[in-house]
């Protein structure tokens, strides 16, 4: 009866442990990036592009890769929501409910929501060396838009499953079309799309292996679709790799910058999901 | 009136069956160009002498991934044999033992730990555990370590698949119906009887598959490893020497190898291999969780 007792503690004892331990973890890795990042962090850093000189620990800052980002993911977006949302209506209110066809589309999605983004980024190069294409805006578009495209499909397949059948047998009780039902059905899921929207942003501005060889790199922002640019990631891998310690602390405010704008993705897409669970029927 | 609508139904249906054609096809045409890119250096050398040499000298023709292809098996089983205990525990935990608050508060712990991007893992790992190695572990074993390590690379690792690892565990223990642990309890059981000879023993399959998920995502992380693992082509004789993996590999010459032709299908050949691997271990353990849900749901 006691050994019995006491396996049972010690290995509660373990589970608190090593809950506190990645708990600890997380805190860990954000006191750091705060803690090394705060004190070279200045205005002059996300609204200045790199000056002469940046990359000796002279004047300038990150707006270029600021930028670049913020455009990278914007179109990739815009391109992903045009094929995520269609291939979810289809397989949830198109398709009959147990067709093959979905269950093999849904495990192609998991397959590529697995594939890392480096095979991602050199699939993405090796498609613009076939077009003749050079690092550009248009190419990272290409890599990272293939990135998100799993990551949204499988969060806003996520809600729609959730959709009662209720309300798609009265829109077509009302005679709607399938495509007039899916408009109905649209409008409920805009908290969920919203919230795969934030977690795609969130994946695909911090990659920096699908850019790598896509986006390329440069100082200035991107003013054509054709020219390279930079990116969050990758502007603090290059400054990091750089032996000069005012570069380097450059690298450090540069990650505090790319960790607050995951850190508020991430809570406004919990408060979406929260809002969603609210509402559901 | 009803004509047009009529043809916008049919419309919509047509793109978003082509959507989604498409958006399968992504997978086939990846695997596809990177085979082909990479069947010039597999007919040439032969995929056994490719896999099985580490002779790694891309200007005189000479490719053997031995060395990186050991290098990601290091560091990816590192990373599980520190990642898997943890996560266990873990979910364990979190959803047979701790309060609903508790659970609500660790998912956005796990949901925050997943959303922080690679790039920001290496940062903290160069800042935190390399000097940590290099200073503190490593002299009590080998004369000199710099910290950039198979050690380090599993470490950071390990790290960044506890999340996934932890999320689908919490699915697998608590697709086990209410019923069997209530049966077991009613027995005499005690709760930590009950966890270990029917939840685990009924989430073996699970825990498989939530592992074999988790290595797939090891072998292919490539930023945080990258600035970590030292970057040597060389075999490494202990965790404290630098290593070299795949993804690694690929991203450090992407750019350079343009001029030889042989070297970019080599490169190519790298990332098939890691495609090949991670699509193959993706598709086993998704059937599995599939069978998982459809079991329970009855």
């Amino acid at each position: 009866m006691n050994t019995k007792k006491l396996e049972e503690k010690i290995f509660k004892g373990l589970m608190i442990g090593s809950s506190l331990l990645i708990f600890g973890v997380l805190l860990y890795i954000l006191y750091i990036i705060i803690k090394k990042g705060l004190p070279s962090l200045s205005w002059e850093m996300i609204s200045q592009i790199p000056s002469g000189g940046f990359y000796l620990g002279k004047e300038g800052g990150i707006l270029n890769a600021i930028m670049g980002s913020l455009y990278l993911i914007f179109f990739s977006v815009v391109i992903s929501l045009l094929i995520s949302v269609p291939v979810v209506m289809y397989l949830n209110f198109t398709l009959r409910k147990k067709s093959r066809f979905s269950a093999f589309a849904r495990l192609t999605f998991d397959v590529l929501f697995g594939i890392p983004s480096i095979v991602y980024g050199a699939f993405g190069f090796t498609i613009m060396i076939f077009f003749g294409l050079q690092a550009s805006l248009f190419g990272g578009i290409i890599a990272v838009s293939l990135l998100i495209i799993p990551v949204m499909i499988r969060s806003i397949d996520e809600v729609a499953i959730l959709i009662p059948v209720e309300l798609i047998e009265a829109t077509k009780s009302l005679g709607a079309t399938n495509y007039e039902t899916i408009k109905v059905i649209v409008r409920q899921l805009l908290p969920g799309i919203s919230t795969a929207v934030l977690l795609s942003v969130g994946r695909g501005i911090g990659d920096g292996a699908t850019v790598l060889f896509t986006a390329g790199y440069t100082d200035s922002i991107p003013t054509s679709l054709t020219q390279p640019t930079a990116t969050l990631p990758l502007a603090i891998f290059f400054q990091l790799s750089s032996p000069i310690e005012e570069v380097q602390n450059r690298a450090y405010s540069a990650a505090l910058i790319l960790t607050v704008i995951i850190l508020m993705l991430s809570f406004s897409a919990r408060y979406f999901s929260r809002r969603f669970s609210k509402n559901k029927i | 009136m009803l004509k047009s609508r009529l043809l916008k139904d049919r419309i919509a249906r047509h793109y978003m069956l082509t959507a989604t054609v498409m958006a399968i096809f992504f997978l086939f045409l990846i695997g596809g160009g990177l085979f082909l890119k990479s069947l010039p250096i597999m007919q040439e050398k032969g995929l056994w002498t490719l896999l099985t040499t580490s002779n790694w000298r891309p200007f005189k023709g000479d490719f053997g991934f031995a060395s990186y292809i050991l290098s990601t098996l290091y560091v990816t089983g590192i990373a599980i044999i520190i990642a898997l205990p943890l996560s266990l525990l873990t979910s364990i935990y979190i959803i047979e033992y701790a309060s609903p608050k508790i659970l609500r508060a660790f998912s956005s712990v796990v949901d925050l730990l997943a959303g922080i991007p690679p790039v920001i893992y290496g940062v903290w790992g160069t800042l935190t555990i390399v000097p940590f190695i290099s200073k503190s572990i490593a002299p009590h074993f080998v004369e000199f370590s710099t910290g950039y390590s198979v050690l380090a690379a599993g470490v950071v690792l390990a790290i960044m698949i506890i999340p996934l690892i932890i999320s689908i565990l919490m699915e697998v223990f608590s697709a086990v119906p209410k019923e069997m642990r209530e049966a077991s309890m009613s027995l005499g059981a005690t709760k930590w009887q009950t966890v270990k000879k029917v939840v685990i023993r009924k989430s073996i399959p699970g825990v498989i598959a939530a592992t074999v998920l988790a290595i797939s995502r090891a072998f292919g992380e490539t930023l945080a490893v990258l600035m970590v693992c030292g970057n040597f082509t060389d075999l490494p004789k202990s965790i404290f020497d630098a290593c070299y993996p795949l993804p690694a590999l690929i991203a450090n010459n992407y750019g350079e190898m343009m001029s030889v032709p042989q070297y970019e299908s080599a490169l190519m050949f790298a990332a098939f291999l890691l495609f090949f691997i991670i699509v193959l271990f993706n598709v086993i353990s998704r059937l599995v969780l599939i069978q998982i849900d459809k079991r329970y749901q009855l």
